[in-house]
């Protein structure tokens, strides 16, 4: 019975994650934020919810299915999300106006300077 | 022995995924692992004798709680910015440098980047980390260096260097 | 209590909706759409809890699969692409 609860109360927590990550999404201003706030808050609510549905239903299939998905989930989910950021920077996306410094930008393009 | 590492990690997996210890799965369990290792297993940089050296592992057992408590300071950081009705956030991309050599722990290392507080790593070139920081603290490279990987890097050269 | 859970998660995805019908530029729709994916995954999980069937969780994991593979593939398509077209 406790684990069904602390498990419900780790699902609540996930699912509140989840809702916060997706305001961030709608309400910053250039990709790279927003991947920030999404990737984030999003990846540990989704492991959190995973973590929780483990919890209820202990060690049985149903448990470890969703144990494997949350590790898998925590490993995979920055991974793309550096795909994601660095695909963007080289696709010319620049950054938000607010920002105070852009060192990958400066670096590359020398070197795309030296190599012409 | 590198094939056999990856044997016995897939076959765990296999089993946890169908939870049933019968012969029949076992055996179709056996005969997929044998095919992916066939197909992918060169991929992999598995090296048995070192990920089982005890140092390395209690390191790496020491390592996960306290990845997992700056997992969740940055979602609260994150949560924090988001709610806030004016959005306090001074984003910008810096580099910082790291000691790390093996591509292993500097995947470790950039993954672990990315899930603490407000920082997102967007390429590696050699030693160099280009690093999204959503608040941006500190003048030079020293002060954004320590500020980052500070704490992670002393973990991550015991566990794999 | 499962219900006000999904009717959050329902939100949440229609954010994400949002952001794919007026997202600027192309990566801000391919980062919608990633997290897209992370979410059904918990839907997939609540579903899981809601009818006691663990059929929903091996959805999960190909689902967490194969939106990882879409969103590398994505990133390598943004990566050559120019916005000058």
């Amino acid at each position: 019975m406790f684990w069904h609860t602390l498990g419900y109360i780790i699902i609540v927590i996930g699912v509140l994650f989840d809702l916060l990550g997706c305001i961030g999404l709608v309400r910053l201003p250039d990709v790279y934020n927003r991947l920030q706030a999404a990737t984030k808050c999003v990846t540990l609510g989704t492991a959190f919810l995973l973590f929780g549905v483990f919890l209820i239903f202990g060690f049985s299939s149903t448990g470890i299915k969703s144990l494997l998905c949350a590790i898998f989930v925590l490993i995979a989910s920055p991974t793309g999300a550096h795909a994601l950021a660095r695909g963007s920077h080289k696709g010319g996306v620049k950054l938000w106006d607010g920002s105070v410094i852009d060192l990958y930008a400066e670096d590359t393009l020398s070197d795309k300077n030296k190599g012409d | 022995m590198k094939y056999i590492g990856e044997f016995i990690f897939l076959l765990v997996i296999w089993v946890l995924l169908t939870w049933s210890l019968e012969p029949a799965q076992l055996i179709v369990g056996a005969v997929v692992s044998i095919i992916i290792i066939g197909l992918v297993g060169d991929v992999f940089l598995m090296q048995p004798q070192r990920a089982f050296n005890p140092r390395r592992v209690f390191w790496f057992i020491v390592y996960i709680p306290f990845l997992l408590w700056y997992i969740l300071l940055a979602n609260l950081d994150v949560a924090y910015r988001v709610i806030h009705p004016n959005l306090p956030i001074r984003p910008g991309i810096v580099k910082i440098k790291t000691t790390l050599k093996t591509p292993m722990a500097k995947t470790f290392l950039a993954n672990s980047i990315t899930l603490t507080p407000g920082t997102l790593t967007v390429d590696i070139i050699d030693n160099v980390l280009y690093v999204h920081w959503i608040f941006v603290k500190g003048k030079d490279m020293e002060d954004w260096t320590k500020a980052i990987i500070g704490r992670f890097e002393p973990i991550l050269r015991r566990i794999f260097e | 209590m499962i219900m006000w859970m999904i009717y959050i998660l329902l939100f949440s995805s229609f954010l994400c909706l949002y952001r794919i019908a007026l997202g600027p530029t192309a990566p801000d729709r391919a980062v919608s759409i990633d997290i897209l994916g992370t979410l059904i995954i918990g839907f997939c999980a609540l579903a899981a809890l809601t009818f006691k069937r663990d059929f929903y969780l091996n959805i999960a994991i190909s689902w967490a699969l194969l939106s990882y593979i879409g969103s590398i593939a994505l990133a390598k398509f943004l990566e050559n692409r120019s916005f000058d077209e």
